[in-house]
């Protein structure tokens, strides 16, 4: 049994780890209303780009189609964009993300093909490099931004065209997590280059449209553009994610601290009352055997 | 009449409203734009969109770079990548 002044201890020490869990909890709260606004923002942008993109997309086709439309011919090597968060206390947020890519990750080994990672935020790291050390390629460093923004989602992208147009890679994935509410966040996969063609049907308005320049140079311009919005909208999602993965996980860690606490100090109360006892009897037996 | 213009940027919908014309920065040339255009798509150089909210009033400019630009039945949309308003 432990003592009474061991007890006290961990008692007060539970509850400044609830003290804790509770603050970011509120944190976590406050900044997923934020990333759900700045997500809900970014749509307008993307909608009209992919409706752009459909429209465009139909008309050009065959050889003409630029390399990040069509492809390399090849899918032999692929590279597996993961983008995690730099901070922890998300409950199994960042290991579902990382989890998800080693499985694709695995799967396209077995088919025999090249796999190489690119990694955004600090989380991922470590797991990917414990399974696959030789396949780590590029880190991304989000460490010194508070919030990730389009200028990150631009040099991602930038960087991404840059090797494939190197002749890095063949086809490359992205990996991030979907959010769907507070409580359910899905890791997602998504091919982003070759760039496949928007789903949405474009609407035919019959009116011919003019193009200025032709429609392949638009298109050459506005792949990498749509290829960021891609990047950008998946880090908003991330980030709303992890947020809202973050206030579920400190939420059970408030609660379970409270059950804690209330458990210690039934014990505490106990042992208390066990001391007064025996000291009682210590004394009324003392009086009787005078 | 009156054209419906939006701008558009990745982190939010500038401006959408009704105004009388739009003189755009294309990359083959400038290009003005009224109610009526017909369906035109362009990109666009970094450079100055001139709004003309009623006719003969002055302009208001709004710089933009990276973008795009679209006339379609619903009216015009810009969208640009960056949007440094005055």
């Amino acid at each position: 049994m432990a003592s009474l002044k061991e007890l006290k201890g961990r008692i007060n020490s539970v509850k400044s780890t609830q003290k804790i869990t509770k603050a970011k909890q509120m944190v976590a709260a406050a900044k997923l209303r934020k990333a759900q606004a700045a997500a809900e923002a970014a749509r307008p942008y993307a909608k009209r780009l992919s409706d752009v993109m459909a429209s465009l997309a139909s008309k050009v086709s065959g050889d003409d189609a630029p390399k990040l439309l069509s492809g390399t011919g090849s899918d032999k090597r692929h590279l597996l964009v993961v983008a995690n968060s730099d901070k922890g206390l998300a409950g199994a947020f960042n290991s579902n993300i990382v989890r998800a890519a080693l499985v694709k990750a695995r799967a396209l080994i077995a088919e025999g093909k090249d796999v190489e990672f690119y990694l955004v935020g600090r989380k991922g790291r470590a797991p990917i490099k414990r399974a696959f050390p030789a396949l780590v390629g590029t880190q991304f460093d989000t460490t010194d931004v508070r919030e990730p923004g389009y200028g990150e989602a631009e040099r991602i992208a930038d960087e991404l065209v840059e090797m494939y147009e190197g002749g890095k890679f063949d086809v490359a994935h992205l990996f991030f997590s979907h959010f769907k509410s507070a409580l359910t966040q899905e890791p997602t996969q998504q091919q982003i280059i070759p760039v496949p063609a928007p789903e949405t049907a474009p609407v035919d308005t019959g009116a011919v449209v003019e193009y200025e320049p032709d429609e392949e140079a638009i298109l050459e311009e506005l792949l990498p553009r749509y290829l960021k919005t891609q990047i950008f909208g998946a880090l908003l999602e991330n980030n709303a994610s992890e947020q809202g993965a973050s206030m579920t996980a400190m939420d059970n860690a408030t609660r379970n601290a409270g059950e804690l606490i209330d458990k210690l100090t039934i014990q505490y109360n106990r042992s208390r009352q066990a001391a007064i006892t025996t000291e009682l009897i210590e004394i009324i037996a003392g009086a009787e055997a005078l | 009449m009156a054209l419906h213009f939006e701008l558009v940027t990745p982190a939010k919908l500038v401006r959408s409203e009704a105004v009388h014309m739009v003189v755009v920065p294309g990359a083959e040339g400038e290009f003005g734009v009224l109610e009526g255009h017909a369906p035109f798509m362009s990109t666009i150089r970094d450079g100055a969109v001139q709004v003309y909210k009623t006719e003969g009033g002055a302009p208001e400019t709004i710089a933009v770079r990276g973008g795009f630009a679209e006339v379609g039945d619903n009216g015009l949309t810009i969208l640009a990548e960056h949007v440094d308003e005055d």
